[in-house]
């Protein structure tokens, strides 16, 4: 039985791994469920009805790093929280990447103090930071799909 | 004023040599460090102020002296009556005894205080930082520990703060 019985009137497509695999990637990411303040209400926002991040295969918010591999830093990091976030990063399989969401995570936003990180990127490697405080639900969405974009530019050489 | 309250106050002022001072209806009773651990004993006891709703510290640095005070929230559940007991401090590693032994849930209250303002609980059970991270050097909510203020990037001054800030790595 030759894959064109299988595959009915579909056809088959050929394309390249990278691409291949860089859409298996992008349409099945698993962000973390890691809220730290009030950015993590429009992040949940985000995955509820109305705005919906399962249409980009993204509903299954792991409460596990070891099963996720997008990070979302929703809200303000403490320099007490900043070891914890290293280490749930540090726990999460290849390969991983970072959205830095709303103002206090990618720059301290207004808590410009001892007790806040300035600045996520100190900590973890960011991929794409969302601005606003809090960011909207499709601010973040277009935080993901800007990801995607980059995801979906990998290369396989960088792979390995 | 009310009556239980004032036969309160005026037996502190009596027994300990305490003072009183009254604002906008709120009472407070003014003692030294060393008989806080005997006015809230007898303010607990005798007259039933059997909640310590709250407790806390004010640093006046450098505008008075002594710079610290020690504020004690007490509450009597069964009067409705608020009493705030005030212990002025001295000094920059000041101390006074624990009040664990009257209401334990100063246990911490007393930690917290120790955290932020570096004051010193005689006698308590466990004398950890609570909120900040346990090897962390100073008090913050000290007047005088500073704010850690970090500058911020502009359009001007982006690539100068950009070159020494640390990035993390994969």
């Amino acid at each position: 039985m030759g894959i064109e019985q299988k595959a009915g009137n579909m056809g088959a497509v050929t394309l390249k791994l990278e691409q291949a695999v860089n859409w298996a990637r992008t349409n099945a990411m698993w962000p973390m469920l890691f809220g730290l303040a009030c950015c993590a209400i429009e992040m949940m926002s985000a995955q509820a009805s109305d705005y919906d991040l399962s249409r980009f295969g993204m509903e299954l918010m792991r409460a596990s790093p070891r099963q996720s591999d997008l990070m979302i830093v929703a809200g303000r990091v403490s320099r007490k929280m900043a070891p914890v976030l290293r280490r749930l990063y540090d726990q999460m399989p290849d390969p991983k990447w970072v959205i830095s969401m709303g103002d206090c995570a990618s720059c301290g936003g207004v808590f410009n103090n001892y007790a806040i990180v300035q600045g996520v990127d100190e900590v973890v490697p960011v991929d794409v930071y969302v601005a606003g405080c809090p960011p909207r639900p499709e601010a973040l969405i277009h935080g993901i799909m800007t990801l995607h974009e980059k995801v979906r530019g990998e290369q396989i050489k960088d792979w390995a | 004023m009310d009556a239980h309250l004032q036969a309160a106050t005026q037996a502190i002022q009596e027994r300990f040599a305490g003072q009183v001072s009254e604002f906008r209806d709120q009472i407070s009773l003014i003692v030294a460090p060393q008989q806080i651990v005997e006015v809230c004993r007898a303010l607990k006891d005798d007259f039933g102020f059997d909640m310590l709703s709250g407790e806390t510290a004010v640093d006046y640095w450098p505008a008075q002296e002594p710079r610290f005070h020690l504020v004690y929230l007490l509450y009597s559940l069964q009067h409705n009556l608020r009493l705030t007991v005030r212990v002025p401090l001295n000094g920059n590693s000041p101390s006074l005894p624990t009040l664990e032994s009257v209401y334990p849930s100063a246990n911490w209250h007393e930690r917290e205080i120790w955290d932020m303002f570096g004051v010193r609980f005689e006698g308590h059970s466990d004398l950890r930082r609570i909120l900040m991270p346990a090897d962390w050097e100073g008090h913050p909510l000290r007047k005088d520990y500073p704010l850690g203020y970090e500058e911020v990037q502009f359009s001007f001054n982006y690539d100068e703060i950009d070159a020494r800030k640390p990035y993390a790595k994969e």
